[in-house]
């Protein structure tokens, strides 16, 4: 963004990134099914340093009654980061910020949960961002998705969300912290699966229509990748039967 | 040039996940658990795949109970109005036991209160009589098996694995009731009732089929831990 | 609410059969008007109609403390309220989540572009800077809040002055110079509807829409902002075809914004 303070000279040296990852590759990521005990479904997914945890609680009945809807269940998600998440810590309680996630990754499960299903019930979905290092909403959605299949909830397939940005002229996959802070693009997308169906779209910063063009390619490969090891993981789920 | 070949991509009790597609081609339906995506039949669940002619299902691993008519349940009253009892039957609908389904006799409304029969609090084995497309369920005691059900314990297990639990034509509930000498009723909402001598070792078996329900082997699995064990601990 | 599904049903017809109810091009704006100056004691401010729809913006300054990271650039804050007087649908009260998402759409592209030259409302490095408030008040809710209220918010800031600030207090009514600014970012709106994309929907078609993206571009034709809201889904062409949209019209809107 400029000049902001304690920006690094280049972001991208000899084709390498700061953290020596390549333009296309991912940190290590981390999918992991039913974390958590008590939820009727969980899941936590990291990409490196950030990481997301997510819990399912419902169908339940939804309340006030008045607002029920009769021929489909309804969804609510709560997106927070927790104070320590990030290095200046933040103040608990919502924020706008944490509002409109909620809302876009609330749309983007929309897509595929088969609401008519449970008519009258509400859905809980919560997002908890233990440790934030960019990517916090794709971490979050990636999470909620596991722990809705988790939790027995019918959906068409999952989401499979990631960023792509642009530093020092270059496209790049898996936006990390730094290049966050200090790159000037950065592009949240979610898709279906690996279908051609972006549910999920939030792009900050400049780009031409051609370097567009390319982000939207590289972000729906990343997806794509996102998918395979949402899916593994669920596959073990039940694998040995080992319950955490 | 279509190839319409129709063909399944999994085996029979196979784990699978949603979005997961099982089979090809126009030939095969979806059952429960499944939806049909162009010429496709996948998943909307996990859990274990059940093929019957030509039906594709899936028996969902998890998820929350809801009631068919015809179902054994075992609920909680939870609310008394003039003339009926709200019952709690572990799922996200309400349900209604009326007077005319619960009591045989003439009830005269003036002199008593339905309290009587049944309070809040009380466990009953029912019936589901009707689930309107409304959601609203309505139970009946109107069945042999149907009573109050008092004193004992109870436990809530994952409603889908109540077949599991009660064994290919009750074999592995008579099992469990056998070697524990306990009373043991099993609700289609996955509530369990248990009653009698080794009660602990009831309810280990049960959480076990319930955690390992998935696996094979466990009828062995079970055996040997009621078997095993001496006194109930 | 019952308004909504009726009126789903015939306008996705008509827009199957490539016409709509006002009969406009899917790719054409109704009419509109911009008038900056509207209100006397704001600092910039600007009425846009498009349509029926009608967003009235107000910039107000302030003096205030700038975020440690950045503590020589003065500060963006973008509101949006959505009135109880446009609509059936709005009640009073706090901004709910689609006001809050409104607020962050305009700013964002107002923020990515750079457009304001932040740098250059500094007033004592690490102490004090000017806080520029940008809020947008929707007054007619015709459909397409987001392209007026956009429009709005830059037609304010083009004529935006700075106060006169005696080291104590802001004295309003005295100006020293206008908000410095880099671009003029313009945002565009566009619906798909039965697999048709559509821009400037009204409050009628509205209720037809499957999904839903707002996308700003910059005066060099830059895409500085996406947001998708609501439900449905875009493919990769659908994407594409959009920005090219957002570019296409960006140049249409700016022309309104002649200071």
């Amino acid at each position: 963004m400029g000049s902001k303070v304690g920006a690094p000279e280049k972001l991208i040296v000899k084709g390498k990134r700061l953290d020596g990852r390549k333009l296309d590759e991912f940190r290590p990521l981390v999918a992991n099914v039913h974390p958590l005990a008590k939820a009727r479904g969980s899941g936590e997914f990291k990409f490196g340093n950030t990481h997301a945890v997510s819990a399912v609680f419902g169908p339940k009945p939804f309340f006030p009654r008045g607002l029920q809807d009769p021929k489909n269940t309804i969804l609510t998600c709560k997106y927070t980061m927790i104070p320590f998440s990030t290095k200046e810590r933040i103040r608990p309680g919502r924020s706008r910020r944490s509002t409109e996630i909620s809302k876009v990754i609330r749309e983007a499960l929309e897509q595929v949960i088969f609401t008519e299903d449970y008519p009258k019930t509400g859905i809980d979905i919560f997002i908890d961002i233990m440790q934030a290092d960019a990517s916090t909403r794709c971490a979050g959605l990636n999470a909620a998705s596991i722990a809705t299949a988790d939790a027995g909830v019918p959906m068409a397939d999952l989401i499979s969300s990631c960023a792509v940005g642009k530093v020092d002229g270059e496209i790049i996959l898996d936006v990390g912290g730094l290049e966050d802070n200090y790159g000037d693009v950065d592009f949240a997308v979610a898709t279906v699966g690996k279908q051609d169906k972006f549910v999920l779209l939030q792009l900050d910063g400049a780009v031409t229509l051609d370097e567009f063009k390319k982000m939207v390619k590289l972000a729906k490969e990343g997806c794509g990748k996102v998918y395979e090891l949402q899916q593994e993981a669920l596959k073990q789920r039940y694998k040995t039967g080992d319950e955490q | 040039m279509t190839e319409n070949k129709s063909e399944v991509l999994v085996k029979e009790k196979e784990i699978v996940i949603p979005g997961q597609t099982l089979a090809k081609g126009l030939d095969y339906l979806p059952s429960n658990g499944c939806y049909r995506s162009n010429n496709e039949i996948k998943s909307k669940v996990m859990g274990l795949t059940k093929i019957k002619d030509r039906y594709i299902g899936v028996i969902p691993l998890a998820g929350v109970y809801v009631p068919k008519p015809g179902d054994g349940i075992i609920g909680t009253v939870s609310d008394i109005q003039s003339t009926f009892w709200i019952v709690d039957i572990n799922s996200p609908y309400d349900s209604i036991l009326q007077l005319g389904e619960a009591v045989g006799e003439y009830v005269d409304l003036n002199k008593t209160d339905i309290s009587t029969y049944f309070d809040v609090g009380d466990v009953i084995y029912a019936k589901v009589l009707n689930v309107a497309k409304s959601k609203n369920i309505t139970l009946t005691m109107n069945d042999y098996r149907a009573k109050k059900l008092s004193g004992g314990k109870l436990l809530s297990i994952t409603p889908t694995k109540v077949p599991r639990l009660i064994g290919r034509e009750g074999s592995m509930i008579e099992l469990i009731k056998n070697k524990t000498d306990c009373q043991i009723i099993v609700g289609q909402n996955g509530i369990v009732w248990i009653k009698g001598e080794k009660e602990t070792l009831a309810i280990k078996a049960i959480l076990t089929i319930e955690r390992e329900s998935h696996i094979s082997g466990l009828t062995d699995k079970i055996t040997k831990l009621l078997g095993g064990e001496k006194d109930g601990e | 609410m019952m308004m909504g599904k009726a009126n789903e049903s015939y306008i996705k017809k008509m827009i199957e059969d490539g016409t709509r109810p006002d009969g406009r091009a899917f790719d054409e704006y109704r009419e509109i008007s911009v008038k900056t100056g509207v209100i006397e004691n704001a600092e910039g401010s600007a009425e846009v109609k498009i349509g029926n729809t009608t967003v009235l913006a107000g910039v107000k300054m302030a003096v205030g403390t700038p975020f440690p990271d950045t503590p020589a650039e003065g500060v963006l804050i973008v509101n949006a309220e959505f009135a109880p007087i446009a609509s059936p649908t709005f009640e009073s009260g706090p901004p709910d989540e689609n006001a809050v998402e409104m607020s962050r759409i305009i700013d964002r592209a107002i923020r990515e572009s750079h457009t304001i030259d932040v740098g250059k409302l500094c007033i004592e490095e690490g102490e004090k800077v000017w806080m520029v408030n940008v809020d947008i008040y929707v007054t007619d809710h015709d459909g397409n809040l987001r392209d007026a209220g956009a429009l709005a918010a830059m037609a304010a800031l083009l004529t935006a002055r700075i106060p006169k600030f005696d080291g104590e207090r802001v004295i309003f009514g005295e100006y020293e110079g206008t908000v410095p600014l880099n671009d003029t970012p313009t945002e565009t709106t566009i619906a798909k509807i039965s697999n048709n994309l559509l821009i400037d929907t009204t409050i009628e078609e509205e209720s037809a829409i499957d999904a839903l993206i707002t996308i700003g571009v910059t005066k060099k034709d830059e895409i500085c902002a996406i947001q998708k809201s609501g439900s449905g889904y875009f493919t990769e062409e659908e994407l594409i075809k959009a920005a090219e949209m957002a570019i296409e019209k960006g140049k249409q809107l700016r022309k309104h914004l002649k200071a």
